[in-house]
């Protein structure tokens, strides 16, 4: 049997030397980095350390203005540029994504907390696909089902989340540009600087300059830009709460709106799934980027006949994973992205046990700084309970029961989101009569968490509307 | 530069390149042995193009149907990058081509660089087909019953190519990309009397990191080469886009002995964006049918 303690591993860390960090930096507006106009900054820091990393400048409404002005300007010519054009542009950007992509890949690991591992195997190979994706959809535009010759909307003003912050912005500013709309782009207050080294990609690619803007900021710089009434298109990946705050900001105007909200995934395993490659889904679906994932697959439900077996496998494979420095190359589970994070998600499974369920993690030693949170699990959970309803975003998964597919079915359907499941059986027509059943925008079966710049992504329900990704994708960004 | 360089570099004898097939990745001669005079638009020699046999038509089938496998089962992103990464070869040899396209087709040094900065855009238009033509020509069908039902399209397999007579580099360019962007692999036939630019595409395409056997380019009497091909049995289709009519409809008709699938000669401008025909010309379509059952004894729904 495998435990953590019978395999010492050396340590492996990944160089943080191939990532030059400068001490400050600036807004990016009209090709140019610039100060806030009030002249605020805040600093970013790495949450496995808590060391500041850079001092970003602070964005506030005069810089939305700022920049959304530069993007309206910008658009004219962008628009006018014939997509193959636009395309060698966004080609140009991947290529130098992938040139760039272990630089970036530690600087991600750094600023979000999470694995090497993950950064540099899934982020940063899928942002560069995100862009030589819809790279080629930017002189395609006629064959993709919205009519001859569809135009875009205009500048777009995108908020970005700190979960995923370079793919996040990948699949906002890719169709986006495709399409021929201009962006301010306003990334997440803990994690600034992959979007900012982003601007050095744009720099580097040539692009024209005002056809992205990037502004660091909080919620208000946010708010000021889905505000800003010469904004065309809003979209914003974040909390359900914000995306109903956006849906009402925009009510009464022209503006068109996406909006990727929270998540409750449930993970369902039938009797007759393999439970090895089961277990393998659970966790990644769960532990995945510290489980800080709107699609994860935050609810286990497991047929009863094999609750026991599975919970056992589970729990001996938790009990592998590694948790410590985000750079080691064996790390499994990274930092919590920042303070107030994981303090939402300690006090969700403190009422997760004062409720009445059953809290396990596995022996785990937290670093003694940074923002930590063991790998939890919970059993004898009900649908009442507070850690079955709300998104907890963090590494915490919930352990609920069924008996028939339609209990499994009724249990999953059974919250305000829509947003990704999975299902786990052997049965081909039982993966797709539970899919059909199944109210959420991606259905992973026998797997779990993949992503695909081809693959439309997105919720029903609260979970948010639009998708992003794939053909679909485009229709956010065009006049249709 | 001084007058004293100009003059050494005008007094030095250039070396002249041997022109070579490309097949299953290598650049052999002709089996034969034998070549062809190939000369400018003013009749001025060009160099010795390899005349090749229906032997070496043979072997580039082999090298293609070799290379299938892995060409129709590598990720559509992948051979997207690939095809890409032509473009970025050929970019940085443009000056080579801009010079084989003009003496090739008497062009003004400025109209060939138009076409060959047209032939660079077009693998960089059909290098993003590859991860889309299956969401344009592909999907969910409705079926009247508990049936999940999906159409994707797959290559054919082996095309032969009769490439443009006229238009030896981006005609040529135009109908070999969207034939391999859907993962088939193919023979092309290079124009007869300007071979020379499809021979050094060879060159560029052996750097580009396409598998060999993916593309292979034949140069000589293109009915000569085309007759044995249209009658392969292990080909699965031609286009006969450097056919005149007689010898289309003489190839059709050998063609029709495996149902290879056909493509016309037509008129085309090449210098225009083209559609999706090309790309569909050499696609099955692919219906995969799947019961999705009911739920449970009851079969309730929600």
């Amino acid at each position: 049997m495998a435990s953590a303690s019978a395999f010492e591993y050396a340590p492996a860390p990944e160089s943080r030397s191939v990532v030059d960090i400068a001490p400050s930096y600036g807004l990016f507006i009209d090709g140019e980095f610039t100060e806030a106009a009030d002249g605020k900054v805040f600093k970013t820091v790495s949450p496995s350390t808590e060391e500041v990393l850079s001092e970003v400048a602070q964005a506030g409404a005069e810089d939305v203005d700022r920049a959304v002005k530069a993007a309206r300007r910008a658009f004219e010519k962008w628009s006018a540029l014939p997509g193959s054009e636009r395309a060698k542009y966004l080609f140009r950007i991947a290529r130098i994504i992938q040139e760039r992509s272990r630089e970036l890949a530690v600087l991600e690991t750094l600023d979000n907390g999470k694995p090497i591992k993950e950064t540099r195997d899934a982020d940063l190979p899928l942002v560069a696909a995100h862009f030589f994706y819809y790279a080629g959809w930017a002189d395609k535009l006629d064959h993709a089902g919205f009519g001859a010759n569809p135009r875009p909307l205009g500048v777009a003003g995108q908020v970005i989340p700190w979960n995923f912050p370079l793919l996040m912005l990948a699949w906002k500013i890719a169709p986006a540009l495709a399409t021929g709309n201009t962006v301010v782009l306003k990334p997440a207050e803990t994690t600034p600087l992959s979007a900012l080294f982003f601007a050095d990609i744009c720099r580097q690619a040539g692009l024209p300059k005002g056809v992205v803007n990037i502004l660091p900021g909080y919620g208000d710089a946010g708010a000021a830009l889905v505000e800003h009434p010469d904004v065309n298109k809003v979209a914003f990946t974040g909390s359900t709460a914000v995306g109903k705050a956006i849906a009402r900001q925009v009510a009464g105007t022209d503006k068109k709106v996406t909006l990727e909200l929270g998540g409750k995934g449930a993970n369902i395993v039938f009797d007759d799934a393999p439970i090895d490659q089961a277990v393998e889904g659970v966790v990644t679906g769960i532990f995945f980027n510290q489980g800080q994932v709107c699609c994860a697959g935050s609810r286990l439900l497991v047929q009863e006949s094999i609750h026991d077996e599975l919970l056992d496998s589970l729990k001996r494979r938790l009990s592998t994973l590694r948790l410590g420095d985000p750079l080691d190359k064996n790390t499994d589970i990274g930092a919590i992205n920042s303070a107030e994070q994981l303090s939402r998600i300690t006090s969700l499974v403190e009422q997760g046990e004062a409720e009445g369920a059953e809290r396990w993690s596995p022996a785990c030693e937290l670093p003694s700084s940074g923002y930590w949170f063991a790998p939890t699990l919970f059993t004898n959970v009900t649908q009442a309970h507070t850690i079955a309803r709300d998104e907890i975003f963090g590494p915490v998964l919930s352990v609920l029961t069924f008996r028939t597919p339609d209990e499994a079915v009724a249990k999953a359907n059974n919250s305000q989101y829509g947003l990704s499941a999975g299902i786990w059986t052997e049965k081909g027509s039982r993966i797709l009569a539970v899919a059909s059943k199944l109210r959420a925008g991606v259905i992973w079966s026998n797997t779990f968490n993949k992503f695909d710049p081809t693959s439309p992504f997105g919720g029903y329900k609260e979970s948010g509307f639009g998708r992003e990704g794939g053909r679909h994708g485009l229709e956010a960004y065009l006049d249709v | 530069m001084s007058e004293k360089t100009d003059k050494t570099e005008q007094q030095r004898l250039s070396v002249f390149k041997t022109y070579k097939l490309y097949v299953g990745g290598k650049f052999p001669r002709s089996e034969s042995g034998r070549v062809y005079e190939v000369t400018d638009s003013k009749g001025k020699w060009l160099a010795n193009a390899p005349l090749s046999s229906r032997k070496d038509a043979r072997d580039a089938v082999v090298a293609a149907r070799k290379a299938f496998g892995g060409w129709s089962g590598a990720t559509a992103y992948n051979r997207g990058q690939i095809l890409y990464r032509v473009a970025e070869m050929l970019e940085g040899r443009r000056d080579q081509f801009v010079r084989e396209v003009a003496d090739a087709e008497g062009l003004s040094k400025s109209k060939a660089a138009a076409v060959v900065d047209a032939a660079i855009d077009r693998w960089v238009w059909y290098a993003g087909w590859t991860d889309k033509i299956a969401q344009v020509v592909g999907g969910g069908n409705p079926v009247a019953g508990p049936f999940f039902n999906l159409s994707t399209p797959e290559p054919t397999g082996v095309v032969t190519v009769l490439a443009p007579q006229e238009s030896s580099f981006l005609g040529l360019v135009s109908v070999i990309a969207p034939v391999i962007a859907t993962g088939n692999t193919v023979v092309v036939i290079a124009s007869e009397k300007s071979p020379l630019p499809a021979l050094s595409l060879g060159e560029v395409l052996a750097t580009s990191d396409l598998p060999g056997g993916v593309v292979n380019v034949l140069s000589g009497k293109t009915a000569e080469i085309a007759a044995p091909l249209a009658a392969h049995q292990d080909v699965n289709a031609i286009d006969l886009a450097g056919a005149d009519d007689v010898l289309a409809k003489e190839l059709e008709i050998a063609a029709a002995d495996n149902l290879k699938r056909v493509v016309r000669p037509q008129a085309v401008d090449y210098s225009r964006t083209p559609g999706i025909e090309r790309l569909t010309a050499f696609l099955e379509t692919k219906t995969v049918w799947h019961p999705t059952g009911a739920l449970g004894a009851s079969g309730s729904s929600y």
